[in-house]
């Protein structure tokens, strides 16, 4: 990540599910955090995720979801964003996630997963924190 | 200033109380001072026009809310038994919670529907599938809410199928169908088609109930989503009743004369903790319908002028940590809604901040409202808290807001175009990210969230949907598409097409078209053909 620029953070919502508030509210928190964000919207393909990812040259991803088909989506969300040559994009979850599934999508390549009644604050510290450690 | 001086002397714990974020400024009390601008006409009694105390002049006393628990997961064998269950613990109403690709035009074969299939609902594909999720419960019997809203005609038709395939008579059937796309765009999501076909499909579902299904609930017009997407008491009024009168226009713009429909027009919204502003919401919304039915569109008959509605307790107030604390916050949300009169209530179980609910988790929850209606006391006497100070005060503050929301709304040429324009969006989106900053900053104290927080808890019991439910429902569905008469399909998927183009009431081609066991993906993407699809605009 060059010094002279914003950091830039893609929110997007994979699958079907359609509440979108969390996404939305984070999205904005991180705007009014300094980050420059790209909210993508929903009903989304890790396919398209990953491809805006790309395009958008972003430094995190974050993929939301409170249907339950977290499983199903974001590993393979990351996956394809590695295989696209996305291998610096930190990518952060959210949404309805049971604790016994986190350690799975830590391995999958999920850096963090914030669940509800996560303050924004908590979130834009995290990126700003993994982005400059990944720096040195 | 003597009021700020008053103020200091009693040393207040806050500068100013306030309903919610973003709500209503509270005084230290109200007196009868603060009913005189009130007209005590706007008060009334219970079963009176506006009906501000209750639709019924006897409320419960006759006759208890209906304890209709949303219900729907994996696949329709396991619902089918979680609905028996419900049944035999005194449940009086079926609530139906399908899974996202049923809601929004896939089948569970459709790559979009990975990861999706039988999680936030039952996965119901075809007639089959529809046939088996009532296998043992007589449709003429009970009665069926479907929470389903794009595809809500398909649905409807599947549901007519399955109940007449059972001997039961179409015009006995009793039940709603959400049927409320305006909102989809506002914050539930799961449209499929732009708003002019859509509102085509919504009218076509109320004028076919209208004349073939009298006891059948064409339309519920639901504040609830727009609520737990961040909308405050007077936001989810205004812009609910902004909704509503959205729809009954469309009904009146093709002919239909108002007391032919609007008795089964049928209304949803959601329970806070906040409970005496919810009772006081309530009562607002009852009031403001009444006047709009009756002054704006010249309504004739009473039933058409009273706000019948469902209240679910807010989702969006449960939390993650502690949830045994979410007990207390559904009883106060249910007691809120039972002050405010409702016709029917879901209870949420304290678990699903976590997952989909547990079986003891919903059997709390419907106990919940057993306590209330048989221990409680509060559904002996109709609108317990009306004449009361704060109550009639709040009353009409949320009155007045939602009804210049509801002006605003006007002056911009109705609901449709301000969804369009994305004001409604804005607004809501406004709020909710106000609630979020005043929770963050420990304005709004979350119990358990940013006060009062333990460390360390442990991990409680929940429901899974494990990945052999979307194997089989895959497998199911395609045994079907190669056992039915395929010719037959698409032959009716065409005449669903030429129905779609036509003015015709889409009603009768769709009952046909599921009979011959075309999905509910098919059927959608037949309509896709016609309709096209809908993108949402950037509002953020």
């Amino acid at each position: 990540m060059a010094h002279n620029r914003k950091i830039r953070v893609l929110i997007a919502k994979p699958g079907l599910d359609g509440h979108d508030r969390g996404a939305k509210v984070v999205a904005r928190g991180l705007r009014d955090a300094g980050m420059e964000v790209i909210y993508l919207g929903l009903r989304l393909t890790p396919e398209q995720i990953a491809e805006a990812a790309i395009q958008e040259d972003v430094d995190v991803v974050g993929v939301d979801c409170l249907s339950g088909a977290h499983m199903a989506l974001f590993p393979k969300t990351v996956q394809l964003i590695r295989g696209r040559g996305g291998k610096d994009i930190l990518v952060i979850g959210g949404g309805i996630i049971p604790k016994k599934d986190i350690p799975k999508l830590k391995e999958a390549g999920i850096a963090q997963i914030f669940g509800p009644g996560t303050p924004i604050d908590e979130i834009s510290n995290f990126i700003k924190a993994n982005l400059a450690s990944r720096e040195k | 200033m003597s009021e700020t001086k008053k103020t200091k002397e009693l040393r207040e714990r806050k500068e100013e109380f306030r309903t919610t974020v973003d709500g209503f400024v509270v005084n230290r009390v109200y007196t009868s001072a603060d009913l005189e601008e009130l007209n005590q006409e706007g008060i009334g009694l219970p079963g009176e026009y506006p009906f501000t105390r209750h639709i019924m002049p006897s409320g419960y006393r006759s006759r208890l809310w209906t304890m209709r628990q949303y219900a729907g997961f994996g696949t329709v064998e396991e619902t089918n038994e979680r609905y028996k269950y419900l049944y035999e613990q005194g449940q009086t109403g079926f609530s139906v919670a399908f899974h996202l690709p049923t809601q929004e035009g896939y089948d569970s074969d459709h790559p979009l529907a990975t990861g999706e299939v039988g999680k936030c609902g039952v996965a119901v594909d075809s007639f089959e599938d529809m046939e088996r999720l009532w296998l043992g419960i007589p449709l003429a019997e009970v009665s069926t809410s479907m929470t389903i809203n794009a595809t809500a005609p398909i649905m409807l038709a599947l549901y007519i199928a399955a109940a007449e395939k059972q001997g039961a008579d179409v015009s006995q059937l009793r039940g709603t169908v959400q049927n409320d796309i305006l909102k989809e765009y506002i914050a539930r999501n799961t449209y499929i088609f732009g708003p002019t076909p859509s509102m085509r499909l919504v009218t076509d579902i109320c004028a076919y109930c209208a004349q073939n299904m009298p006891n059948w609930n064409s339309i519920s017009i639901s504040g609830y989503h727009m609520r737990e997407a961040g909308a405050t008491a007077a936001q989810e009024a205004g812009f609910t009743i902004a909704n509503g009168v959205a729809y009954v226009q469309a009904m009146i713009d093709r002919g239909m004369e108002v007391d032919s429909f609007a008795p089964r027009f049928s209304f949803f919204f959601a329970a806070y903790t906040n409970l005496l502003e919810e009772v006081a919401k309530f009562r607002a919304l009852r009031r403001i319908w009444a006047r709009i039915m009756k002054e704006r569109f010249g309504a004739k008959n009473p039933r058409s002028m009273m706000l019948r509605f469902h209240v679910q307790t807010d989702g969006f107030t449960l939390t993650e940590q502690q949830p045994l604390n979410n007990v207390v916050r559904v009883t106060l949300q249910a007691l809120a809604a039972v002050l405010g009169g409702c016709q029917s209530l879901h209870t949420n179980s304290f678990d699903e901040a976590l997952a989909l609910p547990t079986e003891e988790a919903v059997q709390v929850a419907l106990r919940t409202q057993q306590i209330i209606a048989h221990e409680s006391g509060t559904a002996d006497t109709v609108d317990p808290l009306g004449g009361a100070y704060y109550i009639e005060w709040l009353t009409s503050q949320i009155e007045n807001k939602a009804l210049e929301y509801i002006d605003e709304i006007d002056r911009m040429g109705g609901a449709l175009k301000a969804i369009e324009r994305g004001y409604i969006q804005k607004e809501i989106s406004y709020s909710a990210y106000n609630y979020q900053r005043a929770v963050d900053s420990g304005g709004q104290v979350v119990v358990g969230v940013n006060q009062f927080v333990t460390q360390d808890e442990p991990e409680p019991e929940i429901l899974e949907i494990g990945v052999e439910t979307e194997r089989k429902q895959v497998e199911r569905l395609k045994r079907l598409k190669r056992e039915r008469n395929n010719q037959r399909v698409n032959e009716v998927l065409g005449r669903v097409r030429d129905v779609a183009r036509s003015s015709q009431n889409i009603m009768p081609v769709l009952v046909e078209a599921v009979k011959a066991y075309a999905t509910v993906g098919e059927i959608s993407d037949a309509l896709r053909d016609v309709f096209g699809e809908y993108r949402e605009p950037n509002i953020l």
